[in-house]
Parts: structure tokens; C-alpha cells; sequence
């Protein structure tokens, strides 16, 4: 792993997200309620909703366009909905969110 | 013969050492002991109590000189090491050195002053050690002194409490939402934040702290960011702690963010050892002693030349302010695969939370009843399967074992004197006399009891009782809960945010019994607004509780990018404001312009990061968000009236325009949109509007409750009034009364639907001291909302929020 400094913490309001550019698309970086982070593709599979403006609640997000929930740590959609979003390797450090950077650049190759 | 060992630092740690030591190999080391106080080892933990006058120093001295005397201890105490000669193996005292063959470093760590303007004013105190103690116990030997302690964490904490016992006024300053959220959930932290205020400590979160203030070099006040001055004759920094490491970085000793050592307790140097605050073992830092004794242990057998090995281990916090029974172990924050239990019992405030994951308990959070957090932290450090207790493991160690645990079975159990509800003191055998009487529904037990007639909290311990006491006979009744985190209606969770003054998010969560540790995105909406429409004063709007339109102030489409619609008020536009539109729809490539349904223009297709600038372009033209996007007020539409109509009865688009800029801004239960049209013609389309006033000769017709999006209605008349005036009270008072009490997502006609026209016109047309009250509510709301969120957010020091937070793509590019 090679892990990329996006940003300071604070940056990311709590029950919110940022999202980091990249080539192949935006990545959704969250921050929940108890100060953790998760990376996952800014795409909602069901229409592409970008998932960064959703409730963010637990550990979960709503998509902002129709209320598909995701779990952020794994991906997947809940409930009766079938969908699958990717996620990245993400950290806190001395008050840094840091993302995988070979994960995040090996999305092209996937 | 004995060697020489010098240790630096008489604290808790190498106090520890040392006694494993004597023990393990007495004789073994001539020890010279260092300390910087003017004394040896104490209980430094026990400062607080001796802090709130619960014990006095004498009685938490660990060390005494007899102790020193009778294991040959040099102590030089006072006397601080300046310097450390590696190649020598000497240290350098203030009063002479002293060669070693093997040395300790236990120098612990140092409180962390903000370097803020004022910080080294006089009376501007830490919280370490017995001077730091003693200084805020003489401040508070004064009468009325105040004082100020910044840090919400447990050292803060517990000065606040200790001061407050000798009789200060204490104001605590937390930067962040909750206290102690390091250890603490918004959820607990709520509760201890209550249970400090109950004792009369004002806490202030979510503040900044900008300059301390004096006079003659002696502290008097500190200013927050905000303006607000807290006047003080102490102010206590408790804002955390950092590794003393001077001396070793000085030596040349590997240091990291604390002196770096070894699972054997070595540091870079093999004759020194270090243990306490002041080291980092493998990354981490300690501020607890249970780790710090565990140091000891293996520092000890290093030194006799035993293999040792230190492994970090679970630690649990408390927080030693009398009544405040709070605990926190292991990890409690949320992840994959992790479930939470969560049972709160408001009339006791308590609140515990379990955190599972794989069968195992991996952490716990609670407050107001501790007395099993031992049961639960020796689970979680045991990683105990507890699938067979999963059901009942929140009540404790009492409940496991083949209790029922259902719960009617328990409310069977209640003899007749237990207490059903609290507020009224009613008992379980009082309800089921009133039953055996006649009372058959819960109305009629509350109007013969008065049981769940207050609060409403009881309302489903009375219906099991009703459930049990009846049989068969008795049907819960089916209400529709407000989401999968509550058993609570809509309608209940507005009445008891009221009669309760719940004004926050945690609070309502808390003393409502939420089943989740921060709702969801059904309720989060519903409670922000809930919440601000009933204290507009006090409660703070939560963006993050909002849908993105609102969150944003733009509609969002369906490819992510926003629909940007100004307010032209009454319809009513300029060729200037066209102007600066049409600039605008050009500079930021708007893909299509249009007329809404609203008498204004929607810019669709804005990218969000465009958005602030775009809004800047637009008030620097005069205008403001016409708040499309809201459960707000949207538009209110006009005609052209008696100004130009040949038929016009009256100034409809001057009372249109006149309505508007007396309702914009403000947040209601759904969308609020009105028209007022010059005659019965209606070309403003007023008799579908949730507001509609039609003008005639003799004044205004005022109608409510129309509709014509889903569901298509005419309005219906409220009354008929003479002036603009009347208009203008009745229609603030009219909406004042919907803002109070409909349900989130009820558009008035739904709302009316439900407590009838007949009740409205009661409250707003015929009580008119009620009407001016409503009126003076709503006037009172609109001084906060009734601003521009556009040029908010437009702000140049605001804009990089809307950006992405960082850009890769030419990175990858390369
Ligand atoms: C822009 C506009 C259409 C237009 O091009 O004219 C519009 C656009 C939308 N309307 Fe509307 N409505 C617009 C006038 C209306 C009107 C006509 C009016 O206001 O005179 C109605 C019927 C009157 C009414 O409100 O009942 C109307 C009834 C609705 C409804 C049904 C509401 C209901 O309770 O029955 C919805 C859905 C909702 O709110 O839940 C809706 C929802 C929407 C949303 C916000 C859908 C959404 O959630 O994304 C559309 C946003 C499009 C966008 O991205 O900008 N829109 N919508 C009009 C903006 C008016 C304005 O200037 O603010
Ligand atoms: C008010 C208060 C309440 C606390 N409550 C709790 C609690 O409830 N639970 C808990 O687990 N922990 C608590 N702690 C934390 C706990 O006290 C510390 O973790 C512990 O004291 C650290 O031990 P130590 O030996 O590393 O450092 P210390 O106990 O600080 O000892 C270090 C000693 O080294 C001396 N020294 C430093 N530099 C030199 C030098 N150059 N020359 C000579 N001497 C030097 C210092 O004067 C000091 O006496 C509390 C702390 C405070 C202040
Ligand atoms: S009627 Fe309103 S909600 Fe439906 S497509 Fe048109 S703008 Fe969108
Ligand atoms: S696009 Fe996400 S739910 Fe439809």
C-alpha cells in the first residue's frame, strides 16, 4: 500500500463528505458521526447518484437521488436493493485522511 | 555489589518500578531518585478529590520518607536533570551529578498550553500536579470567584466539578460537539453534559476560544471566537498532554512522539530505560495508568536481565466526578459487520450501548448505570463468545441464566405498588383498579388515572399493563411509529420535544429512547426541523440532517450537476437583474434556461463547484436564493392587480411582494407556496395555493389548504378581511400555527385535513390575542432565518468547501 494525504480531518464535515478527482472518476471520502473515514466510488450503481451528497447515518449513506442505503465499509447495498459500490482503503493519521494511492490508480487497470 | 541506578521522575510509573524492584531483587541497586516537585511519588489520580476537598494530600501519598529510608533510596527531590551524559554515564542535577550504570527515564509528560494571546497571564492555570491543585483551591477561597476551564475532556471535567464543590462559578469551554469525545458517544456525552448543568457548571461546546484577557498581568476574561467574554479569575487549560522528552532528544536518544523504546522498556540507548507518559511503545502514547503499572512490571524484570515482553492492553475510562457514573471500553464506534445494542431508560437517564462484532463484545459506552461495566470489560477483554446472552446481555450479569426476558412477562411480574409513570406517580395496581372499573382504552385510564398523561413516555409500559390486566380484550393500538428508530408517532416526538425542552438532536434521541445511535435519514430531517422551528433561538440548524437540495441550496439533478432559481419577488423582475442572469448563464456554461412554474427563471445544469461563485455573480446584482429547494417558503405568485388590470381590484402584486418578503427564509413542515390574485378571475391560479388570497372590492379573501401537484383541491376560505394589515397578520400567524404543529412532509392541506379548518380559524381569526401571539413567534423565528443562505456560503473563506478536497487527475495524467 502507498497511502496518499488527501486533507486534514476537520476538512470533512462529521455525517458528511468530500470527494477526491480523480482520472477515472470521483471518489466519495466520508467522515461519520464517531470520526471515521470511508472511500468509495462516487457512483451510485442504481442510477449514478452522486453518493457523497447523501444522509450519512451510522455507518451508512443514503444515495441523495432515491434513497438506496449503502454500508460504507463493505459497499453493498442494504435492505431489498442489489448493488455493489467499490471502496478504498482509507486512514486517519495525526489528523490526516489517507487513501490508498495504489488502490485508487489501479482502478483504470480494473 | 550494588549498582547504580538513577531514575528520573518520582511519578506513578517509576514509583511502580521501583517497588517491583526492591521486591523482586532487594539490595540489588543503589538508587538515586530525581524529582522536579518538591516531594516524592503521590497519587497523582487523586488530585481531583483533593481538588473538590473529598481528601487532603496526606492522604493520597504513596511513597512516604519512611518507605524511601528503608529501601536506601538518595531522593533528590526538588531538584530537577538538566542533562544526561551518554558517554560519561553521568547525569547533570541542578545541585551536582551522579554516574550510573543503568538509568530511568519516568519524566511523564507536560500540559499542553494553546499559545493564544494572554496564555501566560497570571491565573492562567494547568492541571498536573499538587501546585497546580493548590493555586485553584486558594483562587476559589474567594467569594464569587469565577473561573473558566477549556478542555471538555476528563481532566477539565473534573476540575470543573471540583471547583464547582468549593463554591466557584465555573463555565466550561469545549471546541468540539460533545464533551469527552474521545471516550464518549454525542449520545452520553449529552447526558453528562445535563448532569454537569444540573449541578450548576455551565458548558459551553462547539466553542472557540480566541484570547484570554487581563489586567495588571493577571487573568480577567476569555473571548471566544464568537465575541461572547467569559469573565474569570482563573482560567484552567485542560487541553491535553504531551510526552516530556526534552531531556532524551537532548541526549540524542531515538525519540518519535514520545521517547521511543523496546518491548523490554530499552530505549535506543541499551543502559536506559524509559516508562510512563513519557515513552511510545510501538506508535502509541499512554495518558492512563493501567498500561503505565503493566510498564512496571516489565521494566523491572529488563533490568534484572529477564525477558519481558510489554503488550498494550484494553483500558477503560471513568470519569471521578461524584454522581457522574459514566464508563468507556474498547472501541464503540460503528464499522463492517458491527452491531449495535443500544437501551436507554430516560427517567433514570441512562443510557448504555453495547457494540458487537464476530459474537464478541468489542466495546461499550455507558452512563447513569455502571455497575456492571466490570461484567462487560472483562467480555470484551476476554473476547468472550456471547451469542447465547446476545438477547438479554444489555441488562448485565443478573439477567443471564434462563430469565424471561419477555418483557410483558416482566410487567406480569410488577407487583401492584411499582411505578407505572413517573410524572403522575401512578402505580401498576391504580391502573389495573381502573381497568377492574370500567377503563377499558388508554384515553380513559389517562383521564381516570392521569397515567401517561403527562409526559407520554409510560405510554407503553401502560398498555402492557393493559395488555396483561385485560387479556385477549385488549388491542394495542397500531400506531404508525416515525421510523425504524423510534416506537414514537410523528405527532408524539413534536409534543414531547415541547413539553419536555428537548433542544438538541442527542437530547431528543436520549430522552426519547431512539433505537439507533444517530437516527436515520427519515427522522434526521424531521428532527432538524422540528427542533428549529420550536427553538428557533437556541437550536442550531444541522446541515448534515438535511436532504442535499437543502443541504446544497440547489436542486440537484439527475446527472449531479444543480438547478440555480433567484428569488423575483412577487414575480416581479428588471431588465438589470435579466441582465446580470444572462451574464451569469453565460460565464458558467448554464446548458438551459427556463421560466418555472413560479413566475421566475431556473438556471439548470450548474456544476457544483461553480455554485458560490455563480451565487456571488447574483447578489452583487440584488438577488438572493429563491429557495426552490426547500421545505420553505417557494413563491408567491401575483398578477398584475389594479397597477395595470383594467379589472384589478386591489394591489395584488404589491401584497404579493410585500407576503414574500415577510415569509422568505422561512423553513415550514413542506413546501409553502401562495399567490394573491387582483379578482375573482384568478390569473395568478390562487385557489390551488397552500396560501391563496383573492383580492375584491371590499378586501381580501384569504383561502388555505389548496393543491394542485399529486392531489388537486380548491382552497378553502379561512376569512375575509378589510387591510393589507390584516393579510399580513393572518397570514404569518396562519403559517406560525402550521409551523408549530403539522408533521414534517404534511402540505397544509393535508394538515387541515387532519385538525380541521374549524380549529384553525379558532386560533388564527377568531382569538386574536393568539393570533398576535403566532404572529410575534413567527417574527421572532424570521429575525434568524430570514436571511440569504447564498451569501453565506458564497463568502470567499467558505468557498473551498464546495471544491473537491483533492484533485488527482493530473497526477494520473502523468
Ligand atoms: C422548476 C419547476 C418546474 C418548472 O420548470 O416550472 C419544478 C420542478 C420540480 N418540482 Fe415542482 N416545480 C415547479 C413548480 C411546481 C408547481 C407549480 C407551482 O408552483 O405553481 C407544482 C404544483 C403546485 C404544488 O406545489 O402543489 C409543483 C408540484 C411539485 C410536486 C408535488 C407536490 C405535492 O405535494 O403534490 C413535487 C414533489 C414534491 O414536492 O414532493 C415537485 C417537485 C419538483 C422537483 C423539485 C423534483 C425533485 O425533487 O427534484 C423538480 C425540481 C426540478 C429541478 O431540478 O429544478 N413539484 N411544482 C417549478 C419551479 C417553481 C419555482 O419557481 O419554484
Ligand atoms: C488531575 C489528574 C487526574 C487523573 N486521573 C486519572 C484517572 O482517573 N485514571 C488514570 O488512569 N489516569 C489519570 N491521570 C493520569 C495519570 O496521573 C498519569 O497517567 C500518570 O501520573 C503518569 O505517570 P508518570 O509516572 O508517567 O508521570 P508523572 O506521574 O507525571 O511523573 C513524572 C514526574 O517526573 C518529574 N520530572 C519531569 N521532568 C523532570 C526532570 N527533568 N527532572 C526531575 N524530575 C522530572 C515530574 O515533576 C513528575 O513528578 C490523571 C492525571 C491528573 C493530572
Ligand atoms: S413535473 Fe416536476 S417533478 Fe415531474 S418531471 Fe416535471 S419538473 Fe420534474
Ligand atoms: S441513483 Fe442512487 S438511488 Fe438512484
Amino acid at each position: 500500500m502507498s497511502w496518499v494525504d488527501i486533507g486534514a480531518l476537520e476538512d470533512i464535515p462529521a455525517q458528511g463528505a468530500r470527494v477526491v478527482k480523480t482520472a477515472q472518476g470521483c471518489v466519495a471520502v466520508f467522515r461519520t458521526q464517531d470520526d471515521q473515514v470511508f472511500a468509495l466510488d462516487d457512483r451510485c450503481p442504481h442510477k449514478g447518484g452522486p453518493l457523497s451528497e447523501g444522509i450519512v447515518h451510522g455507518h451508512s449513506v443514503a444515495c441523495p437521488l432515491h434513497n438506496w442505503v449503502f454500508d460504507m465499509s463493505s459497499g453493498a447495498a442494504q435492505g431489498a436493493d442489489v448493488g455493489q459500490v467499490n471502496t478504498y482503503p482509507a486512514r486517519i493519521e495525526n489528523g490526516r485522511v489517507l487513501l490508498d494511492a495504489t488502490r485508487l490508480s489501479a482502478r483504470s487497470a480494473a | 555489589m550494588a549498582q547504580k541506578l538513577v531514575v528520573i521522575g518520582a511519578g506513578m510509573a517509576s514509583g511502580r518500578a521501583l517497588e517491583h524492584l526492591f521486591e523482586e531483587a532487594p539490595g540489588a541497586w543503589d538508587v538515586t531518585l530525581f524529582n522536579a516537585e518538591p516531594r516524592g511519588n503521590y497519587n497523582r489520580i487523586m488530585l481531583s478529590p483533593v481538588l473538590s476537598g473529598e481528601k487532603t494530600y496526606e492522604e493520597i501519598v504513596t511513597h512516604d520518607d519512611a518507605w524511601y529510608a528503608e529501601h536506601g533510596v538518595t531522593c533528590r527531590f526538588g531538584e530537577k536533570v538538566t542533562g544526561i551524559d551518554r558517554a560519561a554515564k553521568v547525569v547533570h542535577g541542578e545541585n551536582g551529578d551522579v554516574a550510573y550504570d543503568k538509568l530511568i527515564i519516568a519524566t511523564g509528560s507536560t500540559p499542553f498550553i494553546i499559545p493564544m494571546p494572554g496564555h501566560d497571564l497570571k491565573g492562567v492555570l494547568a492541571y498536573r500536579d499538587l501546585e497546580d491543585t493548590n493555586a485553584m483551591i486558594e483562587a476559589a477561597a474567594k467569594p464569587g470567584a469565577r473561573a473558566v476551564v477549556i478542555g471538555g475532556g476528563l481532566l477539565g471535567l473534573e476540575a470543573a466539578a471540583g471547583l464547582k464543590l468549593r463554591g466557584m462559578d465555573v463555565t466550561v469551554v469545549h471546541i468540539m460537539g460533545h464533551l469527552m469525545e474521545r471516550q464518549l458517544d454525542p449520545s452520553a456525552g449529552y447526558l453528562l453534559k445535563k448532569a454537569l448543568e444540573d449541578r450548576g457548571i455551565t458548558v459551553l461546546c462547539e466553542a472557540n476560544s480566541e484570547q484570554i484577557l487581563g489586567e495588571d498581568g493577571h487573568v480577567t476574561a476569555l473571548r471566544l471566537k464568537d465575541g461572547t467574554e467569559l469573565p474569570c479569575d482563573i482560567l484552567v487549560m485542560a487541553v491535553g498532554i504531551r510526552p516530556n522528552t526534552k531531556l532524551a532528544a537532548e541526549a540524542g536518544l531515538a525519540v518519535g512522539r514520545g521517547i521511543q523504546v523496546d518491548d523490554g522498556m530499552v530505549t535506543s540507548d541499551p543502559d536506559i530505560l524509559a516508562l510512563g507518559e513519557c515513552i511510545e511503545h510501538d506508535g502509541q502514547i499512554f495518558g492512563l495508568v493501567a498500561p503505565l503499572y503493566d510498564q512496571a512490571k516489565v521494566l523491572a524484570k529488563t533490568l534484572q536481565g529477564d525477558a519481558a515482553t510489554y503488550v498494550t492492553r484494553e483500558v477503560s475510562t471513568k470519569l471521578k466526578v461524584t454522581g457522574c457514573d459514566l464508563f468507556s471500553a474498547g472501541d464503540f464506534s460503528d464499522g463492517e459487520g458491527r452491531e449495535d445494542i443500544v437501551f436507554r431508560d430516560p427517567g433514570r437517564g441512562v443510557y448504555k450501548r453495547l457494540i458487537l462484532q464476530d459474537n464478541k463484545l468489542i466495546g461499550a459506552v455507558m452512563y447513569g448505570d455502571t455497575a456492571d461495566s466490570n461484567w462487560f470489560f472483562g467480555l470484551i477483554k476476554d473476547g468472550a463468545d456471547v451469542s447465547d446472552m446476545r438477547d438479554t446481555l444489555i441488562f448485565g450479569p443478573g439477567f443471564q441464566g434462563g430469565a424471561s426476558s419477555d418483557p410483558l412477562a416482566a410487567v406480569a411480574a410488577l407487583p401492584p405498588e411499582a411505578e407505572i409513570c413517573g410524572c403522575n406517580g401512578v402505580c401498576k395496581g391504580k391502573i389495573v383498579a381502573a381497568i377492574e372499573a370500567g377503563a377499558t382504552t388508554l384515553d380513559a385510564i389517562k383521564a381516570t388515572t392521569k397515567a401517561s398523561a403527562s409526559c407520554g413516555t409510560c405510554t407503553g409500559l401502560v398498555e402492557q399493563v393493559m395488555a396483561v390486566t385485560m387479556g385477549d380484550a385488549f388491542v394495542m393500538p397500531t400506531v404508525q411509529p416515525m421510523c425504524k428508530c423510534t416506537d414514537h408517532t410523528h405527532e408524539d416526538v413534536r409534543r414531547l420535544i415541547k413539553s419536555q425542552q428537548l433542544k438538541s438532536m442527542p437530547a431528543v434521541m436520549q430522552e426519547l429512547g431512539w433505537k439507533t445511535p444517530d437516527g436515520c435519514p427519515s427522522c434526521r430531517p424531521a428532527l432538524n426541523y422540528y427542533l428549529l422551528a420550536d427553538w428557533p433561538l437556541e437550536y442550531k440548524d444541522d446541515r448534515q440532517s438535511r436532504f442535499v437540495n437543502e443541504r446544497n441550496h440547489a436542486n440537484i439533478q439527475k446527472d449531479g450537476t444543480y438547478s440555480v432559481v433567484p428569488r423575483m419577488w412577487g414575480g416581479v423582475t428588471t431588465p438589470a437583474e435579466l441582465r446580470a442572469i444572462a451574464d451569469a448563464a453565460e460565464k458558467y456554461d448554464v446548458p438551459m434556461v427556463k421560466m418555472t412554474g413560479g413566475q421566475r427563471i431556473d438556471l439548470l445544469g450548474v456544476k457544483k463547484e461553480d455554485l458560490p461563485a455563480m451565487w456571488a455573480d447574483l447578489n452583487a446584482a440584488g438577488m438572493v436564493s429563491g429557495h426552490a429547494y426547500t421545505k420553505g417558503l417557494r413563491t408567491v405568485k401575483t398578477c398584475v392587480g389594479t397597477e395595470f388590470c383594467r379589472f384589478g381590484t386591489q394591489d395584488s402584486t404589491g401584497l404579493g411582494i410585500k407576503l414574500e418578503k415577510m415569509l422568505w427564509g422561512s423553513w415550514t413542515p413542506h413546501k409553502l407556496k401562495l399567490a394573491v390574485t387582483g379578482c375573482p378571475r384568478n390569473c395568478a391560479e390562487a385557489t390551488c395555493k397552500d396560501i391563496g388570497i383573492v383580492c375584491v372590492d371590499s378586501g381580501y379573501q384569504i383561502g388555505v389548504a389548496g393543491a394542485a401537484g399529486m392531489d388537486l383541491k380548491e382552497t378553502e376560505l379561512l376569512c375575509t378581511v378589510a387591510t393589507e394589515e390584516e393579510v399580513m397578520e393572518i397570514v404569518a400567524a396562519f403559517t406560525q400555527l402550521y409551523r408549530e404543529n403539522a408533521r414534517y412532509l404534511h402540505r397544509i392541506y393535508k394538515w387541515v385535513a387532519k385538525v380541521g379548518l374549524d380549529w384553525c380559524k379558532a386560533q388564527v381569526v377568531d382569538d386574536l390575542a393568539n393570533r398576535k401571539a403566532l404572529a410575534a413567534r413567527f417574527e421572532l423565528s424570521q429575525s434568524i432565518y430570514r436571511t440569504d443562505p447564498w451569501a453565506e456560503h458564497a463568502k470567499p473563506s467558505e468557498r473551498a468547501k464546495w471544491a473537491p478536497i483533492a484533485d488527482f487527475t493530473k497526477e494520473a495524467a502523468e
